[in-house]
């Protein structure tokens, strides 16, 4: 059991949807978005992704990109990512934590040697956007092995043939990507969306949240509505690109956190 | 080197799209489903002579080929060693190789139904090859480019335009070659059902590098038996330039399991190698990472972020390399070298006055490292590089950096 499987269970018992916030580690800085982080289960948040920044985020948008781009520029790392982990780690024990990004920073690390110093750091769980289940040796199988949680995306052109094996080595949950295309550019709707969860729940047990296109509170409720919960990123990277002051950006996460607690 | 099944090094990739540890299929899972279907689709079409019948017929009459294999007597004499061949790929339609393997593409593309084609380019070779076949067969054509490319290669922007393809500024990242195929990328993982990503290297997720390689596998095809029939038999060194790769891989595809034959791949090396990030030497310079959804050499700095490069040629400004040349490299069949920019405009130069070719800066960077070794070789070795391109794009950039002044418009 992970942070993560804890998390679904006891929201579960409270019949409650999850509500996970996206921030990108070292956005603006490494002081401001630890400040961010420390406030998000405050604000709501049940778990939260940590955004590895890298070079060539190839899907991510515009909001993302430069979310990377900044932290790259104020000097953030993988290393710092992880330390701002541990920090964060020192004053919350519950909250989850996944690591979401590409793989090249992880393998130019060395596998072996970023899976414990990720689980040193108290990441939970892993979202690694170009590892699809054909290269789950690299990193997948090695970090199941190690007690952390992969947590897979399927898409709207995962068909009934391909999601067997996109839900194989899944664990923690499975994220459901709304719409064909990156983040923070299209709307997702709560119809074209319900069919499809539905057809991942006939399929496993795991729980599905759901991300893309996600930033109102209203959008929130509606996604969370027919899935286990929903992500929120672009929305909150927006927030915090606008220079807006901390307790601001977690003013507005907390509004889409009811959102999604209301479903 | 044997030529039996086992110990050929014909026969990559394996069924996982790897040349040894590189190649592979690092992409989201939104592509995944698209590019199986593209592997499907080209694994029928290998074997299907139809499709290589229509290839031949628009590679002879649309194309040009087979280009000619050329006996460079100025350069020879010039040198004085080796005996220097050239294969004229510069004398395409279009001007360079990169049309040999859109064809293929677009030819699948008709196939799978698609009527969308998205492509990355440079130096704008690969665009306007692409502008080009879309053009001819009705089907729409958007083309990223890296912004600062589009200053650099204002004469291919315009030819595409012509050729009613729509060209899109990439100002994400640094705007360059690989932020256009990042977009390109974001392109294709939006436009999933109607699109087509034309890509124009020996780079990308399985099954890229192996169809760009077969498509451009003409070139040495021709090569070897031009070459026996002009002097009956193998060359003894092959050498191309190298960007992404995929004129090199082309050349060197047919001749990797003939023992006798030297291959050398020449890399950008910009201003110099030594000098972080002044040149675009994946393989002298970088090391093993995974970018634009394959494992292969790559520049990039300690934290495996992608640095950019540096090339006073367009096409070969791009911070990784093919994953089949990562192979040959590690497993010492090629060798690569580098050439600074002021090598390449010596040999552009040369090349010009001695042979009355003006050849692209791509292949002036082959022909840089020619000038190298020939002089050093006997009369009877015979050398063959391929004159991918011709530099009729590259007047502007050579004439700024020999200080002279164009005055361009009427």
């Amino acid at each position: 059991m992970t942070r993560i499987d804890d998390t679904f269970a006891a929201l579960k018992a409270d019949s409650k949807k999850a509500f996970v916030a996206y921030i990108m580690a070292g956005d603006t800085d490494e002081a401001t978005s630890l400040e961010v982080m420390q406030g998000l289960p405050g604000a709501g948040v049940d778990i939260i992704e940590l955004g590895i920044p890298f070079t060539d985020p190839m899907a991510d948008g515009p909001t993302i990109q430069l979310a990377g781009q900044r932290a790259l520029a104020a000097g953030m790392t993988l290393q710092k990512t992880l330390d701002m982990a541990a920090a964060f780690r020192k004053g919350d024990d519950k909250t989850p934590i996944v690591l979401m990004g590409y793989y090249n920073p992880i393998y130019n690390r060395g596998v072996d040697k970023f899976l414990v110093d990720a689980k040193a750091a108290g990441i939970d769980g892993l979202i690694v956007v170009d590892l699809p289940p054909e290269e789950d040796e690299e990193l997948c199988l090695p970090a199941q092995a190690a007690g952390m949680n992969f947590i897979r995306l399927a898409t709207p052109t995962t068909d009934d043939k391909r999601l067997p094996k996109v839900l194989q080595n899944t664990s923690g949950f499975l994220y459901y990507v709304s719409i064909t295309g990156i983040t923070g550019a299209a709307e997702a709707s709560a119809e074209d969306v319900a069919p499809e969860v539905a057809r991942i729940k006939a399929a496993s047990d795991i729980p599905v949240i759901v991300g893309f296109g996600v930033n109102t509170p209203e959008k929130a409720q509606a996604i969370a509505g027919v899935a286990d919960g929903t992500v929120v990123g672009s929305a909150i990277v927006s927030q915090i690109a606008a220079g807006k002051p901390v307790a601001e950006v977690l003013a507005f996460v907390k509004t889409l956190a009811d959102g999604a607690h209301r479903a | 080197m044997a030529n039996d099944l086992f110990n050929s090094f014909m026969n990559g990739p394996d069924e996982k799209g790897r040349f040894g540890d590189f190649g592979g299929r690092f992409v989201s899972e939104t592509l995944m489903p698209l590019i199986l279907s593209l592997e499907e689709e080209y694994e029928k079409a290998k074997t299907d002579e139809s499709f290589w019948a229509e290839m031949d017929d628009l590679w002879t009459h649309y194309v040009g080929r087979p280009s000619p294999l050329y006996y460079a007597e100025g350069l020879t004499k010039h040198l004085g060693g080796a005996k220097i061949y050239l294969k004229r790929d510069e004398l395409n339609h279009t001007g360079a190789h990169k049309i040999n393997n859109v064809l293929g593409q677009i030819l699948l593309a008709r196939r799978m139904g698609k009527t969308r084609i998205i492509a990355e380019t440079g130096a704008g070779q690969h665009g306007v090859a692409t502008a080009t076949v879309c053009a001819k067969f009705g089907l729409k054509c958007v083309v990223y480019m890296g912004a600062h490319d589009v200053e650099r290669q204002a004469p291919n922007v315009f030819r595409m335009q012509l050729l009613g393809a729509e060209v899109i500024p990439v100002t994400s990242g640094r705007g360059t070659l690989k932020d256009a195929m990042n977009d390109a990328l974001r392109d294709w993982v939006t436009n999933v059902h109607d699109t087509f990503y034309c890509i124009g290297t020996v780079a990308g997720p399985h099954p890229y590098p192996a169809m760009v390689r077969d498509f451009q596998a003409i070139i040495g095809k021709e090569a070897k038996a031009q070459m026996l029939a002009a002097e009956d038999r193998l060359p003894d060194t092959i050498i191309a330039a190298i960007g992404g790769g995929s004129n090199a891989m082309g050349l060197f595809f047919p001749f990797l399991d003939d023992e006798s034959v030297r291959i050398i791949g020449v890399e950008a090396g910009g201003k110099g190698v030594n000098m972080k990030m002044e040149h675009c030497a994946s393989l002298t310079g970088g090391r093993p990472g995974v970018l634009h959804g394959n494992r292969t050499y790559l520049l990039q700095d300690d934290d495996g972020q992608i640095l950019e490069g540096h090339s006073i040629s367009a096409g070969l400004d791009y911070p990784g390399i093919g994953p089949e040349h990562s192979w040959l490299h590690e497993i010492g069949r090629a060798e690569y070298v580098a050439i600074t920019d002021d090598e390449a405009l010596e040999a552009f130069q040369l090349c010009c006055t001695t042979e009355g070719i003006i050849p692209a800066l791509e292949p002036s960077h082959a022909l840089a490292h020619v000038m190298k070794i020939a002089p050093d070789l006997p009369a009877d070795h015979i050398i063959c590089m391929n004159m991918c391109g011709r530099g009729d794009k590259d007047i502007f950039t050579v004439a700024k950096h020999l200080g002279v002044e164009m005055v361009r418009g009427d």
